[in-house]
């Protein structure tokens, strides 16, 4: 890490129409935290690597006269570990101390928000809430991330406090990786398909578990033509979520209260572009399948899914870096995060008529105003769960 | 003084620092040590938050003379001065950890005998 590379300050997020007004000092509590995070990761984070390869490592061969068998017994040991132990309770602090101030930020002036998202959301059929979708038992076991309330909760009826705070705090979880709108991971889905597949437009593009809808909206935008359609079973979230879209001027997107397991409102083959962003390690072990399973029911044949995820494991990655991809699953409430990144995901796709010959798996990584927002660190200083790169797994559906 | 405006429904004080639901992991064997670092780290927090807003008083007084803590909330630093703030605070962080930074790299030489070793041999050396 270079001497002058620091967190860009938090006054650069773009405050789109329903974003939270900060007051000074919560913008740099923000400002702290990105920075905090930045050093944890890029200036501290090599020596869980190092605490593992000179201390934990040969105290785990010599007891049980052979390497580790996989990464829950290197959990376990570095758990033991003094250092370790300390970076991860400053780390799981820094997590609890982001989700304090986005909360104070945005329930201090709720009254203002909600009357603004009422603004955007009030007699537009681009808003669909089902009162009959249930939060799924997988989402509320436990808040997700250690958000309070995780996507669903309401501090009163019909608010959108849950995206607000979901929207005004990504930026220091992330040190200002994903720019100013929080949104590097759609324009990088933007940027690869221009490359892909140029002068590609497709009629209808299906994102599901959108949350607020960052990474759909730049699709959206790039897309004016296209009837965009965003699921999510989270009501707070789409109400803000839909705001936003609707601030930043996307008004082919469509938001729709629904559950990813259960598409049958939607027919077979009606969606040229199926689409989820950071959303498969929020699942489950049955629902993931499921959704695979609708998401390619509903896909045209010829049409792309695509999932963007951390990588998943495999054999040719060092039960090391398995580990520490781990931390958020144990530490930052991310109860799927390790199974799912276990999973045989492109034995999934195929089981679902997605024929392995049809897959592709490329890196994208975040793409962002490089001007402000800083490239972010892979490898050693990287931030693993947060890095704003991701891996594609995607496929073309075979035609008929 | 922040200009927060209280709502009457929620009490966002008290509301915004409500647990995660999910069992929080113990760090260390003593709870208490766990608890005290949550209250150091959160100390760590408010300071670099007073040193930002006294840089920001002191850029607004560099600039006009006299200001009015409107003008400090609504404070917007430009590329330059962001970046200068932005070293501030990686500073600050720095001096706060340098104990955690200094063990980190203490782990890269475990083999090194201690002072006290090390002083005997230098006697008998």
């Amino acid at each position: 890490m270079s001497v002058d590379e620091v967190s860009p300050p938090y006054t650069e997020v773009t405050r789109h129409a329903v974003f939270p007004t900060p007051s000074h000092d919560e913008a740099a509590r923000f400002n702290f935290l990105a920075n905090f995070n930045k050093f944890m990761a890029a200036g501290i984070g090599a020596g869980n690597a190092l605490t593992y390869e000179k201390r934990v490592l040969p105290a785990l061969v010599k007891a049980h006269g052979r390497e580790p068998k996989d990464r829950f017994e290197i959990r376990h040991a570095m758990n033991r570990d003094p250092w370790h132990r300390y970076w991860s309770a400053l780390k799981r602090n820094s997590m609890e101390m982001r989700q304090q101030n986005g909360r104070a930020m945005v329930l201090r002036q709720l009254d203002e928000l909600d009357a603004k998202a009422r603004q955007f959301n009030e007699g537009r059929d681009t808003l669909v809430l089902d009162p009959s979708v249930e939060v799924p038992r997988y989402q509320a076991a436990i808040d997700i991330h250690c958000m309070p309330g995780s996507y669903h909760g309401e501090e009163r009826p019909g608010d959108v406090s849950a995206g607000a705070n979901y929207d005004c705090g990504i930026f220091a979880t992330t040190g200002g990786g994903l720019g100013a709108l929080n949104d590097g991971g759609g324009q990088a889905l933007v940027e690869w398909i221009g490359k892909e597949r140029p002068g590609w437009v497709p009629k209808r593009i299906l994102d599901l578990g959108c949350t607020i809808g960052h990474n759909v909206v730049p699709l959206a935008l790039a897309f004016p033509d296209t009837e965009v359609i965003a699921i999510d079973t989270a009501a707070p979230s789409l109400r803000y979520g839909h705001a936003r879209a609707q601030a930043l001027g996307a008004y082919n997107l469509k938001f729709i209260q629904m559950n990813a397991e259960d598409m049958s409102a939607f027919a077979d083959a009606s969606f040229d572009w199926v689409q989820t962003t950071m959303y498969l390690h929020e699942l489950s072990g049955s629902a993931l399948p499921r959704v695979i399973n609708e998401g390619v029911r509903v896909l045209a044949s010829g049409g792309l899914m695509l999932h963007l995820e951390q990588p998943q494991y495999s054999d040719a990655m060092p039960l090391y870096e398995q580990f520490i991809r781990d931390w958020d699953a144990f530490n930052n409430n991310e109860p799927f995060w390790s199974a799912m990144h276990a999973l045989d995901l492109k034995g999934i796709m195929a089981a679902a008529g997605l024929p392995h010959d049809h897959q592709f798996v490329t890196g994208v990584t975040a793409v962002v105003d490089e001007a402000i927002f800083p490239k972010q660190a892979q490898g050693a200083g990287e931030d693993h769960g947060r890095a704003a790169s991701w891996n594609a797994y995607g496929a073309w559906k075979p035609t008929a | 003084m922040e200009a927060h405006r209280v709502t009457d429904e929620i009490d966002w004080i008290a509301r915004a620092g409500i647990k995660a639901k999910g069992k929080r992991p113990a760090y260390f064997e003593d709870p208490a040590t766990d608890r005290t670092l949550s209250i150091v780290m959160a100390l760590v927090a408010e300071v670099s938050v007073m040193r930002e807003r006294i840089d920001t008083i002191e850029r607004l007084l560099e600039a006009k003379g006299s200001i009015t803590r409107a003008d400090i909330e609504n404070y917007t630093p430009d590329r330059a001065a962001g970046k200068e703030r932005g070293l501030l605070t990686k500073a600050y962080i720095a001096r706060i950890m340098r104990g955690v930074q200094q063990d980190m790299e203490a782990l890269a030489e475990l083999d090194t005998p201690s002072v006290e070793e090390l002083s005997k041999t230098l006697r008998d050396m």
